[in-house]
């Protein structure tokens, strides 16, 4: 008895004891980056920003503006017009018209060709619009360098050349516009989502009242400019900033024969609701929960360089971000281990600082959202890691954070939470992972690390989520189709399936 | 049948994504370095540099010039570190010794049948024993890359272990020549077992064979350099060489050790870069740096 | 005892007065026949222990049917999850075999179609014969796009990055259907086939006011290969059970048609308690080739992508 105590105690002194001699690797000021920021002075924001409608910037009849500011600084950089019931009609009917005698009537190969101009002179401006969007949004100059930017021009590009090819798309079917679109998008990806919506749109031969969300409305604006040197025709693209008020007239404008809305499933529920029985088409791309999978035979590094990626690019503000983690249990400690030393490096702070990695949170309202469910948390017992990297005293910044020990009933590992925590949690079978996985109301996309091929196929095709990346996360192409099941939404953006939210087929 | 050989378990040897590595590398690359950084970084970068000459045209005079190089890099500059250590043939060890006496300038030797290492065992240690009696502080050696691609594992850790006992103090370097290795997953796997064997350093590459050190297969060295030290507590050294020809390069390779291995690799004790032409660039870079004028090769010294 | 040679006034006033065997037409006791509900591939009395008469179409009592309850509706969706993973995972073929083999079996009951659709809705002989025709021709339809569809409706992406991007529909899962009411047997068979073929399961609220085929139509089911739970047949009343239906957390969509704009106006709205995905069929010709193919399966399938590098 008395050995098998002293036994206990000694293996317990030599846990501790290789605990403390553990090796550790230090990410410290050996060699540090100067500060390296992207130089503002390419963007002009104006003082006044008004409504884009039929062609030209106009204030609202509403005479309501709002303030949109720099998430880092919180310095206001704008007054913004703000869309009452009497701009969305007075826009409405500017893209009814366009549609009816301009734009459905014009030839498709011409229709393509507008789309074209205007995915060239995005990429003309691409400079001025990736620090336009950081300046607004708070993310990384990288990001939106890298990402945003590219990716929206992406999108032009790829669907201008569907314009004259629809017919090749639906065999066997007439292929006809709807009509006026009502699109909604979220602050998280401001100029992305305003190409992910209007491009197809478009391409398809409809028009477009589009409502930029309340925090970033800039770039939707800038796009309107660029809308205007295209010499698009007036009422094509309309933008009408606002919050959720302007939306819901939007959405409930009897002439609006289309909705697309991206952003929280609570609002694409009521949406969902205040159409029924319309005939309005709606698609729909809501929030998310994903799980990366990572099995023990994966390549552990490049799976922790997915999880990263996953859960901290754009801050965590991505609905398909990978916000939980499931690890086999044979690697969790491994890789747990090499994420605590992956989240040291990343760098939090000046979005305009061309080496930072996670930018700031979008608003206020975000961070203090992201505070309490952190602190949920570690209230419910789960293991909280986080970066001691530095974080800027001004403006809204939470460091890169994850949780380990954490049961599938905790409010971190089943509640969207948009912002840059993770939820790691364990299992031992395939069939434990896929079972975890799927366990939420959400399916727009899920990630699976495994070397073994087979795997690939067997555990991507169980999960119930419309993008699945394979050893890979949060890629995303025009080409390709990107969409959720179940309550992340309907329709797909994007590839082929993703023209067919915006045509009418007879 | 070594005893080594049981403790490299190549079931333990993680697999490698290609396009994950490829893409970490690429981002790693776009790290902007500006300004004190990049004044910094470069002379860290010529302090670690392996100075090589390896040709069959090699001489004395050669081998002399190159040493005062690599005293003073940059003679208008007194504040320019002297680099790591020349790397020569070994050949030339005895003269190299000689002529940098004095200078905390190392003297490296490849050895070991380089660059194809197709010599049989007892030459490649009498290869080793001499360039170490010649007083090599380092040897460079070559693995028998035909036995690591058919499997031979055993062999290629034999000779590690005795090239390593034939190197007595001198530190070992060991060569994977990436090249011929093709996949990232030779790679970790030639990586892990020569440090099982004992390598003091892994070394990408002769400079014979392209592609020689590209940054994806650094990283992927440097990944396995990091999971070994965790696991031992024993830091090994890198030493990516071959096509390292500008500060862009180098000043992307300095970064992937700082986010990868963290500080304690960034010196010249745990890492090199093994280049001919590099110092020059480096050199022009720093010049450019502190006199914002862009450069011309003719001001600086080809040795 | 002798064959009644009655005249057809007279066996209609017998059949009503429940005296004359309507199938025989023996004077003997008639047998009031009761059908059941579909569900979990068994023919079950509803919980409820409430049934409803049907009248013939020219009048006069034809047969009971089960007036399904909610909680018939919640078993029959509980069963329809149950079935649904292993019905998606038979392979394509398995499935086509299935649906030709549903084809095969209301081939061989054609008569007793015919006359059901005759005594229950009062269609003319010729039209009878024309429904159960395009019926089993539906099901034929459906049971050769089987391992098709999936290489029409999918793709492989040409991404601009080194990555294998391909995408597949997949089945949404459990489907709830609201039938039409007529034509009750082509109009069920019409929104049911492509539902199963895609791999979904189904929960069907069979025609209102004529659900006599349908009902018989489960028999076919129950004898064709179709693993039981993957077709449920529920009859009842719309008003009580398209509610349940629409608001139900385990059913993912639901193919409406129904054909009363008020029903889905409010069906429209429940739905969206979990992002359904409905589709309103409104179809003025079931029996013409425009009331079939791709786009009845296309409705109810997701579209799954899927990212894989290239690399060694």
């Amino acid at each position: 008895m008395a050995t098998e105590i002293d036994e206990r105690a000694a293996r317990k002194a030599a846990i501790t004891k290789f605990e403390a001699e553990r090796p550790r690797i230090e990410f410290g000021s050996a060699w540090e980056y100067s500060p390296a920021p992207e130089a503002a002075d390419i963007v002009r924001i104006q003082k006044r920003e008004n409504l884009f409608i039929d062609g030209k910037f106009v204030p609202a009849r509403s005479g309501r503006v709002f303030e949109t500011i720099n998430p880092p600084t919180a310095e206001v950089l704008s007054e913004v017009a703000e869309g009452g019931a009497a701009d969305i009609d007075a826009a409405v009917r500017a893209a009814e018209e366009a549609h009816r005698k301009r734009w459905s009537k014009l030839k498709p190969a011409e229709r393509g060709k507008y789309i074209y101009r205007l995915a060239r002179l995005m990429q003309e401006k691409s400079r001025e619009l990736a620090v336009l969007e950081t300046i607004n949004g708070g993310k990384p100059i990288k990001e939106s360098r890298d990402v945003d930017v590219p990716l929206a021009i992406a999108h032009f590009f790829y669907h201008a050349g569907w314009a004259d090819k629809l017919e090749y798309a639906f065999p066997r079917h007439r292929v006809s516009s709807i009509g006026v679109c009502g699109q909604i998008i979220p602050w998280n990806f401001p100029l992305l989502m305003a190409a992910w919506k209007i491009a197809p749109a478009l391409a398809a031969g409809n028009t477009v009242v589009l409502k930029p969300a309340e925090t970033t409305p800039l770039t939707s604006l800038a796009l309107a400019r660029i809308c205007q040197e295209a010499d698009l025709p007036p009422g094509v693209v309309n933008i009408v900033p606002g919050a959720g008020e302007t939306g819901a007239q939007l959405v409930n404008h009897p002439r609006v024969r289309k909705v697309a809305f991206t952003g929280s499933t609570d609002v694409g529920k009521l949406i969902q609701r205040a159409i029924a029985g319309s005939g309005k088409r709606l698609s729909l791309e809501l929030g998310g929960k994903a799980a990366n999978i990572v099995f023990e035979d994966a390549a552990i590094d490049q799976a922790v360089e997915g999880i990263v990626n996953g859960i901290y690019f754009n801050q965590g503000h991505v609905c398909c971000a990978g916000s939980r983690l499931l690890v086999q249990e044979s690697v969790a400690e491994k890789v747990i281990q090499k994420l605590k030393l992956r989240i040291e490096t990343l760098r939090v702070g000046d979005p305009m600082d061309k080496n930072t990695d996670v930018g700031a949170i979008n608003s206020r309202m975000q961070l203090d959202r992201i505070r309490e469910l952190v602190a949920c948390g570690v209230e419910e017992g789960a293991r909280l890691h986080q970066s001691s990297c530095a974080i800027p005293a001004k403006g809204f910044f939470f460091p890169p954070t994850f949780f380990s020990e954490v049961a599938q009933s905790h409010r971190i590992a089943r509640e969207e939470i948009f912002g840059p925590v993770l939820a790691v949690m364990t299992f031992r079978t395939p069939d434990e992972a896929v079972e975890k996985a799927n366990n939420i109301p959400y399916g727009l996309s899920a990630g699976v690390w495994t070397d073994k091929g087979s795997k690939v196929f067997q555990i991507t095709a169980k999960m119930r989520a419309g993008v699945v990346w394979a050893n890979t996360f949060n890629k995303f192409d025009p080409a390709s189709p990107f969409g959720g099941y179940k309550e992340s939404g309907f329709g797909r953006e994007g590839g082929v399936h993703g023209l067919r939210a915006y045509v009418e087929l007879s | 049948m070594s005893t080594i050989t049981s403790l490299f378990d190549l079931s333990r040897v993680p697999p490698v994504d290609q396009v994950g590595i490829d893409e970490r590398s690429a981002g790693l690359a776009r790290r902007s370095i500006k300004k004190e950084a990049k004044r910094a970084g470069i002379r860290l970068a010529i302090s670690m540099l392996d100075l090589t000459t390896l040709e069959g045209k090699d001489s004395e005079g050669k081998v002399r010039q190159l040493c005062r190089k690599a005293i003073r890099p940059f003679p208008e500059d007194a504040t320019v570190p002297h680099v790591a250590a020349i790397c020569v043939y070994p050949n030339f060890v005895a003269i190299a010794k000689d002529a940098l006496a004095g200078s905390g300038v190392k003297v490296a030797s490849v050895a070991t049948g380089f660059p194809a290492g197709q010599v049989p065992l007892p030459v490649k240690l009498d290869d080793t024993r001499r360039a170490v009696n010649a007083g090599a502080d380092e040897i460079d050696m070559v693995i028998d890359r035909g036995a690591f691609l058919s499997g031979e594992y055993d062999r290629v850790v034999d000779e590690i272990l005795a090239v390593k006992e034939a190197c007595g103090a001198a530190h070992l370097k060991v060569i994977l020549e990436t090249g011929e290795l093709e996949t990232y997953d030779n790679v970790r796997r030639a990586s892990d077992l020569a440090m099982a064997a004992g390598a003091d350093f892994i070394k990408t590459s002769t400079g014979k064979v392209t592609p020689a050190a590209t940054a994806p297969v650094v990283l992927v060295m440097l990944e396995a350099i990091r999971d070994h030290y965790l696991a031992t507590g024993r830091r090994v050294g890198m030493k990516p060489a071959g096509g390292i020809k500008t500060s862009k390069q180098a000043l992307h390779l300095l970064v992937l050790v700082k986010e990868t291995l963290g500080d304690a690799w960034l010196t010249p004790d745990l890492f090199r870069i093994g280049a001919s032409t590099l110092a020059n660039d480096l050199l022009m870079q720093l010049a450019k740096e502190s006199s914002g004028r862009y450069q011309n090769e003719d001001y600086f010294t080809k040795d | 005892m002798s064959r009644s040679r009655a005249t057809k006034g007279s066996e209609t006033a017998a059949v009503r007065r429940g005296q004359l065997n309507r199938e025989t037409g023996n004077d003997g006791l008639g047998i009031r026949k009761t059908y059941k509900l579909y569900v979990g591939g068994e023919f079950i009395r509803t919980e409820s222990g409430r049934a409803d008469p049907v009248e013939a179409a020219r009048g006069g009592f034809l047969a009971n049917i089960s007036r399904g309850s909610r909680k018939d509706l919640r078993e029959a969706v509980r069963k329809a999850r149950a079935a649904q993973p292993a019905w998606a995972a038979r392979s394509a073929y398995n499935k086509g075999q299935i649906l030709y083999r549903m084809a095969e079996m209301l081939e061989g009951r054609v008569d007793g179609f015919e006359k059901l659709l005759r005594d229950s809705r009062g269609s003319t002989a010729a039209a009878a014969r024309r429904e159960v025709r395009a019926s089993i021709d539906r099901f034929v339809h459906y049971a050769g796009w089987s391992d098709k569809f999936t290489a029409l409706l999918g793709t492989v992406n040409p991404v601009a990055s080194s990555y294998f991007d391909f995408s597949v529909p997949e089945p949404m899962g459990v489907v709830g259907i609201v039938a039409p009411n007529a034509p009750d047997l082509l109009g069920l068979v019409t929104h049911l086939a492509p539902v199963l073929v895609a791999g979904n399961t189904a929960v069907v609220l069979v025609s209102e006011k004529h659900p006599l085929a349908s009902l018989e139509l489960a028999e076919v089911l129950a004898t064709s290969d179709l693993p039981g739970g993957v077709a449920n047949l529920i009859s009842g009343r719309r008003e009580e059970l398209v509610p349940h239906l629409a608001r139900h957390m385990d059913v993912q969509a639901i193919a409406d048609a129904g054909g009363d704009p008020g029903v889905s106006k409010l069906l429209a709205q429940d739905a969206a308690v979990n992002v359904k995905r409905v589709r309103r069929y409104d179809l003025r010709d079931y029996e013409s080739d425009d009331a079939q193919g791709l786009d009845f399966i296309e409705a109810f399938v997701e579209i799954k992508t899927t990212w894989h590098p290239i690399g060694v």
